[in-house]
């Protein structure tokens, strides 16, 4: 049966696109494989919920050797609500590429756009698929190398410089995961995950567990953006392609918080040490601090891709900020966030796409009045900036209530003050965009501009729609949040 | 079809459509729209329905009982009048928002929770103001916003009544109120300001006479009769509501009596008319009850009645001002003819609707002892007569001559005419039909002779003593002049008193912003030194600086870890 190989197919499928395509040296067959791939996935991730929904977890032993001897391939409820997520946000984004990529990268350069995006992709499942702490690693170098390649193609010179800059911190961090993973394994003698948490309850030299623990920590928030270590985002995000940034935005900052959530919950959870340590007001400051400081920095840029860069760093913060909790709530909170914002980012910056296609940069000084002539694309971005903000009837809303029940239920009624308060700078940043699209008038440059592209609206729009949808009907992201979240929990104890 | 269909929407989004249509469609969606709604009153079980959970509290937007659906009926009763009278109208404008608002009543007749109340409170507000700027004069305008104030401050007070009676442990549910807390009193007052309690009635005989012919029949079915139907259900026998509702039958009569303007002198009645529904709900037995929606549904009625033939008056003769008017029964004969039958039934004449409803409050505040009560209700029933029975008849249609001579009504105007009498008259005739949907059982027989004898009596000899000052010249004569009532208080100083404020806050206030204005600058230039793009937290690090950072966090981390 095919099915039973759904976990290795999900990663493998990606993988070996990438030297297909490098093969192929045609962009537009590339593009075919890179979509056709992505949505294949998707549909592999699809039944992967749906298996783990209806049978529980799946371990999956790569070449029949059986865990914790073999690499073993373990989808619950957390990873599968990650997988689908992951692969949906390429799917769409795979489409709406290539418009964007014929108009951003020079020609030669396609068939390499989309090696890397599909080797990004493999990278991003896998890290998200595996249940083995040194394949993770692997994993994360594959989705980081090739992440630091799609940056560089970005049009602008800085682009280069961020990709560089993220290179180096994305090493550092890979390299502190690695440290932290072998001093797991100098203690425990396993590289399972399963294994390593059974194992970790036993060992009573808890010194090197615990700079085993800072380790991870500190090399996952790099690449997780955690506030003061978000610093290589906000260029990697404004330089890179415009396919590119959503799909980053949307998926690889995700991934990281996957690591964290996986190593806090279901590694270090289960033992005792864990519980004394102050991770919970650590995670707390940082992610205030991130709220606050990443939203106002953002109303000051001057740049729009740059200013939503800074955004997703504040966003980040509630997302961590959920997980500080560590109640079935707020990690409930954090979850459904993490997927949210994914869909609003991911829409906003394809939005922001449809704009770099028409204009070349998108800077606030460039767009005075565009409202009227790219309504369509003005107006999502109005609607995903809703979602920032966490309107009522927008995802944004959901994540937000639930952060709030989350501060509440723990008794710290000034963090929902907090959450409040600093939706109130989601509201200017917002605002600055909507005062320039629509209440200045095009100059003269700006009239002979025409709205953007059918196949990159489409998508964007989809996205758009998804905010707006599960924003209403918060049934199923909810469900499936609080199922991960419980799943999680499980491991603690 | 299903119950749980708020039944008001019909009227509400049915309104919305109106501008698309025009000329016979237009009138046959008009008239179709009320009987559609009536037809599905008709076929609802009693019940709660349309019920939403909202932050752990239920909304119940169908709440279908014998009080609420008799309220239907007569709602949906006058809507129709309503169009069949004004059907010559083409301002969208008035169609659009006289429908609107009557569902909005009709809505929160049917509210079963407070908070669904409170909208429906609120848009009826809204909507009707429309109708007073209708009117299309400055005053009009300067009288719908006062209009607007009041009612959007009952809204407020309604609010602010449910917050505090849900925040001492009370559900959202509109049922009865014990009058214990401050939120039941806020609640009552919200009600009392609909209801044109004594102090807060201003806004009715402010308004209601700037409206347009047309306009004030609408206005006058829907707003007060919410707040009696309201009154009925949140405060039955409440004993305080006996001695309010007896001031309002009382202190109308001598303004209507020297009142010139014809339809302001309605305006009175109908404050007049609401203090006798009022006594009935603080009686609050169940005749009293039955007497106070009883009178409730024919005061709709009658009222509506006289209201049109005076807005007929109006639109014929462009003025509805006593002084001005007299002799039209030789030009306008129907409108005269349905004009008194209107006047016999406010003035309770057996056989009309105000005799058998009426003397159901009377006999009940009778049997409940309270004599002076009783009394009083006597002879403002005597000054009903006299202002509104024989008042408005006699000054418009007869007294002297002034000569004017115009077109009878127009044909749509008076059909809704006839109507409205023929139920006048047939509810009078008739009274077991009424009867039978009241809230609780009726046992009261209105025809006895001893009754009607009594009746009779007061009326005749109030007649007599009406004519007896005429001739002699002691009755107050229709002169151009404006009453002070007690609105003047904040109109005038009320006004200047709230300029002085306001005056003073704005200085404060300026203070106030020059030094917030100062700090703001301040605060940004810092934020911006800070967080701009040259900020230390905006700008682009070295990679260095950046690897600095994780050196530092982890050295944190490791710190707390270890401590």
């Amino acid at each position: 049966m095919i099915s039973q190989h759904f976990p290795i197919l999900q990663v493998v499928l990606p993988l070996i696109a990438a030297p297909v395509i490098i093969l192929l040296r045609n962009g537009r067959a590339a593009w075919l494989l890179a979509t056709t791939v992505s949505w294949v996935s998707l549909i592999i991730a699809l039944a992967l919920l749906e298996q783990v929904s209806a049978g529980g977890v799946i371990s999956y032993a790569i070449g029949s050797w059986p865990p914790p001897w073999g690499i073993e391939y373990r989808i619950d409820q957390v990873n599968a609500f990650l997988l689908v997520l992951v692969s949906l946000i390429a799917a769409v984004v795979s489409v709406y590429s290539r418009a964007s990529v014929d108009a951003e990268l020079p020609r030669e350069q396609h068939y390499l756009f989309y090696a890397m995006f599909a080797l990004c992709l493999a990278g991003l499942l896998g890290i998200a698929a595996t249940g083995d702490a040194f394949n993770l690693f692997v994993f994360l170098e594959i989705s980081s190398l090739s992440s630091y390649v799609l940056i560089a193609l970005g049009r602008d010179r800085r682009a280069l410089m961020a990709a560089y800059q993220y290179l180096v911190m994305g090493t550092i961090g890979a390299t502190f995961y690695i440290i932290g993973v072998g001093l797991l394994y100098l203690m425990t003698g396993t590289l399972n995950m399963a294994d390593m948490a059974h194992r970790l309850s036993g060992v009573a030299e808890v010194k090197p567990v615990l700079a085993a623990l800072a380790f991870i920590t500190v090399g996952i928030c790099l690449k997780l953006a955690l506030f003061p270590l978000h610093l290589w985002l906000p260029n990697a995000y404004a330089y890179a392609p415009s396919a590119v940034t959503a799909f980053l935005a949307a998926t690889a900052t995700k991934v990281s918080v996957y690591v964290l959530l996986r190593f806090y919950f279901s590694v270090f959870g289960a033992s005792a040490i864990f519980l004394a340590l102050p991770m919970g007001q650590i995670l707390l400051v940082l992610s205030l601090a991130a709220m606050f400081i990443a939203s106002t920095v953002a109303i000051f840029q001057s740049d729009i891709k740059r200013m939503f860069a800074y955004s997703s760093v504040a966003q980040i913060g509630y997302i961590t900020l959920g997980i500080s909790f560590d109640s079935a709530t707020g990690l409930t909170a954090g979850i459904v966030h993490l997927f949210n914002h994914a869909l609003t980012k991911g829409a906003l910056f394809m939005l922001l796409g449809c704009f770099a296609l028409r204009l070349g940069r998108v800077s606030f000084s460039d767009i005075g009045g565009i409202a009227r002539v790219m309504p369509v694309t003005a107006f999502g971005i109005v609607l995903g900036g809703l979602s920032l903000i966490g309107v009522p009837g927008t995802v944004g809303f959901v994540s937000k209530w639930y952060l709030v029940l989350a501060a509440l239920e723990s008794g710290q009624w000034w963090i929902a003050l907090a959450i409040v308060l600093s939706s109130l700078l989601a509201v200017v940043y917002v605002w600055r965009f909507v005062e320039v699209a629509y209440f200045h008038q095009p100059d003269a440059k700006l009239a002979k501009l025409k709205e953007a592209r059918l196949e990159m609206l489409v998508p964007a729009w989809l996205m758009i729609a998804a905010c707006i949808y599960f924003g209403l009907d918060a049934e199923l992201t909810v469900s499936g949040a609080a199922q991960a979240a419980a799943t999680l929990l499980q491991g603690v104890r | 079809m299903s119950a749980d269909f708020p039944v008001a929407l019909v009227l509400i989004v049915g309104s919305l459509f109106v501008p698309l249509l025009r000329g016979r469609w237009r009138a046959g969606y008009l008239l179709l729209l009320p009987v559609v709604a009536f037809l599905w009153l008709l076929a609802l079980p009693h019940g709660e329905y349309a019920r939403f959970e909202l932050l752990g509290q239920t909304l119940v937007l169908m709440r279908v009982d014998r009080l609420s659906l008799l309220f239907g009926y007569i709602f949906l009763i006058a809507v129709f009048l309503n169009v069949v009278f004004s059907l010559h109208e083409q301002d969208n404008a008035q169609q659009v928002s006289g429908l609107f608002y009557s569902g909005a009543a009709l809505g929160a007749v049917f509210a079963g929770d407070l908070f669904s109340l409170f909208v429906y409170w609120e848009l009826t507000a809204i909507s009707s103001v429309l109708l007073v700027w209708a009117g299309g004069t400055d005053r009009a305008f300067r009288a719908g916003m006062r209009y607007v104030i009041v009612h959007l401050g009952s809204g407020m007070l309604l609010l602010a009544g449910t917050v505090l009676h849900v925040a001492q442990g009370g559900t959202l549910e509109f049922g009865r109120f014990a009058l214990d807390s401050a939120g039941s009193y806020l609640i009552l007052a919200a009600f009392g300001v609909k209801c044109s309690f004594p102090l807060l009635h201003n806004w009715l005989q402010d308004a209601y006479p700037e409206a347009s012919a047309t306009g004030m029949v609408v206005l006058s079915a829907f707003t007060t009769k919410l707040g009696i139907y309201a009154l009925a259900r949140g405060f039955p026998g409440t004993e305080m509501l006996v001695w309010i509702g007896t001031l309002m039958t009382l202190f109308p009569i001598f303004y209507a009596v020297i009142e010139n303007d014809l339809r302001r002198v309605l305006a009175y009645s109908v404050t007049n008319q609401l203090g006798f529904m009022v006594v009935g709900i603080g009686v609050g037995t169940e005749m009293a009850i039955n007497g106070a929606v009883a009178h409730a549904f024919a005061d709709i009625l009658f009222k509506a009645l006289l209201l049109m033939s005076m807005g007929a008056v109006l639109l014929r003769t462009g003025t509805a001002k006593g002084s001005e008017l007299g002799g039209l029964y030789k030009s306008m004969p129907w409108t005269t003819g349905f004009c008194i039958v209107g006047a016999a039934s406010i003035s309770a004449f057996p056989l009309f609707s105000g005799f058998v409803t009426k003397s159901m409050i009377m006999a009940a505040v009778a049997g409940e002892g309270y004599l002076y009560v009783w009394l009083v209700l006597l002879f403002a029933s005597a000054g009903v007569l006299e202002h509104a029975g024989i008042k408005i008849p006699y000054f418009a249609f007869f007294a002297h001559d002034s000569g004017k001579r115009c077109a009878e009504a127009p044909r749509n105007m008076l059909v809704a005419m006839a109507a409205a009498s023929a139920l006048c008259i047939g509810i009078g005739v008739f009274p077991d039909a009424l009867y039978a949907i009241l809230p609780y059982t009726v046992e009261y027989v209105p025809y006895t002779a001893a009754h009607v004898l009594m009746q009779l009596q007061l009326l005749v000899f109030a007649v007599l003593a009406v004519f007896a000052l005429m001739r002699s010249g002691l009755y107050p004569p229709e002169i151009r002049a404006v009453n002070l009532d007690f609105d003047w208080f904040y109109r005038v100083p009320g006004r200047n008193l709230a300029g002085f404020v306001i005056g003073s806050a704005a200085r404060v206030r300026e203070q106030l912003a020059g030094w917030g204005q100062v700090w703001a600058v301040q605060l940004c230039e810092r934020l911006y030194r800070q967080h701009g793009p040259q900020g230390m937290l905006g700008r682009t690090w070295p990679t260095g600086s950046m690897a600095l950072w994780v050196m530092a966090l982890l050295l944190a981390y490791l710190l707390l870890y270890y401590l």
